[in-house]
């Protein structure tokens, strides 16, 4: 009986927590905007989200394309299709790493850091000194990182395939000697802007959408005690990884999968 | 009230992001003949297409004049029907040009191998929604093993 009542009990909190959720980020975006008051908030936050996640993206995505052209080229050159090695490279890194790295990295980056951050105002009841001052929280401190995350994250998915690709580029054309311009062309005449871009941009939205509302929830809804904070960053860093991953799977069946 | 520095640094994200989609869009993605450009139709009827698909270049001479639009089957002999658009610069094939279906390479994909023909007096211009008479159909592996292998045997 105690198994039951157990399962019914994780059921009732899980679905609560998703109405929860929904309203959280219901009433933080559905709002009338002020753009005076919000903006400057808002940039302040693509700074702490965006730019500081900088570094790691442009590095690892540099790496990554190093490592696939240096893998592509052990395989290709097998049956002298190296020449086929910048589509290969930029194939992978817009439709399925370029998004799925960035949204991985951008969790374990800005996504803790926003769980901590928002857990540890309410552990210090800063937002409820907010709603005393007759500031809504919602609208002061979750809807401008909700933007900047979902602002943010495309542009630096975007970043990490143009630099992958200059990493593959390096690694295949200058060390391994592929020529330089049947690696250009054969890419240019395979990727194409609607199908492998506009896609790639569409999923990196999805995933900061996600990815962001979790870690923004869990901190907004941690036990307001330091194990409650950092068991709400734990769960952001592996929710948001594994809804990444699934959706990931979701998302390539609709757009590619026909 | 936020610094210049953390603004400054924002708009040179900003920049940067839209830069990496420039570099994307222009010089990973195709450009040109992205069906942006203005183009006609004609059409080719053909034995066998092979593995000949949508969006499957159309070459002359190894210059890219034009994709394939659609490949539907005729209704009433069952032979596939291929819809090509082709670039408005180029409208001066006569009617009297041939397309073949090639392969690029070995293991490549195929395209479709555009030879313009001669030209006189007798000799029209292939205009919106021709059909060009003179096709030459895939060459599908096995078939040519099976007529190796015939030819072969009655030897």
């Amino acid at each position: 009986m105690d198994w039951i009542q157990n399962l019914g009990k994780n059921t009732i909190e899980r679905f609560s927590a998703i109405g929860r959720a929904s309203f959280m980020l219901f009433g933080a975006i559905v709002a009338k905007p002020n753009l005076a008051k919000g903006f400057p908030l808002f940039v302040k936050q693509v700074y702490v989200i965006g730019v500081l996640s900088l570094v790691i993206i442009l590095v690892s995505g540099l790496f990554i394309g190093m490592v696939l052209a240096l893998q592509g080229y052990t395989v290709l050159v097998d049956y002298g299709a190296e020449d086929s090695l910048g589509q290969m490279v930029s194939l992978s890194l817009l439709r399925e790493l370029g998004p799925v790295v960035t949204a991985l990295l951008f969790a374990g980056r800005a996504g803790s850091a926003l769980t901590a951050e928002i857990g540890l105002m309410k552990a210090t009841e800063q937002l409820t000194s907010l709603e005393m001052m007759a500031v809504d929280p919602l609208r002061r401190v979750i809807a401008p990182r909700f933007w900047a995350g979902v602002f943010s994250m495309p542009i630096l998915a975007m970043l990490f395939s143009s630099v992958g690709i200059i990493g593959g580029h390096l690694v295949g054309v200058e060390w391994l000697g592929v020529d330089q311009g049947s690696f250009w062309s054969i890419m240019q005449a395979s990727v194409q802007f609607e199908g492998d871009i506009l896609n790639g941009i569409i999923k990196s939205i999805v995933f900061a959408i996600v990815v962001t509302w979790i870690a923004i929830f869990r901190g907004y809804d941690a036990i307001p005690t330091s194990e409650g904070i950092s068991r709400a960053t734990t769960q952001t860093v592996v929710q948001s990884s594994l809804a990444v991953l699934g959706l990931d799977f979701v998302l390539t069946a609709l757009m590619f999968g026909s | 009230m936020i610094s210049k520095k953390i603004e400054l640094l924002v708009g040179f994200f900003v920049a940067l992001g839209i830069a990496a989609l420039m570099f994307l869009a222009l010089n990973i993605a195709s450009s040109g003949m992205s069906g942006s450009g203005e183009t006609y139709n004609l059409y080719a009827k053909f034995d066998n297409i092979g593995g000949l698909k949508v969006r499957s270049s159309i070459k002359v001479g190894g210059v890219v004049v034009g994709r394939v639009e659609e490949i539907k089957l005729d209704t009433e002999d069952y032979a596939p029907v291929a819809k090509l658009a082709i670039d408005t610069r180029y409208n001066n094939f006569p009617d009297t040009s041939s397309l073949s279906i090639l392969t690029s390479g070995l293991l490549g994909e195929q395209y479709l191998g555009l030879e313009p023909g001669f030209i006189d007096e007798t000799v029209g211009i292939l205009g919106e929604g021709d059909f060009i008479e003179d096709t030459k159909s895939a060459l599908v592996l096995e078939e040519l093993i099976g007529q190796f292998l015939f030819s072969q045997g009655s030897e």
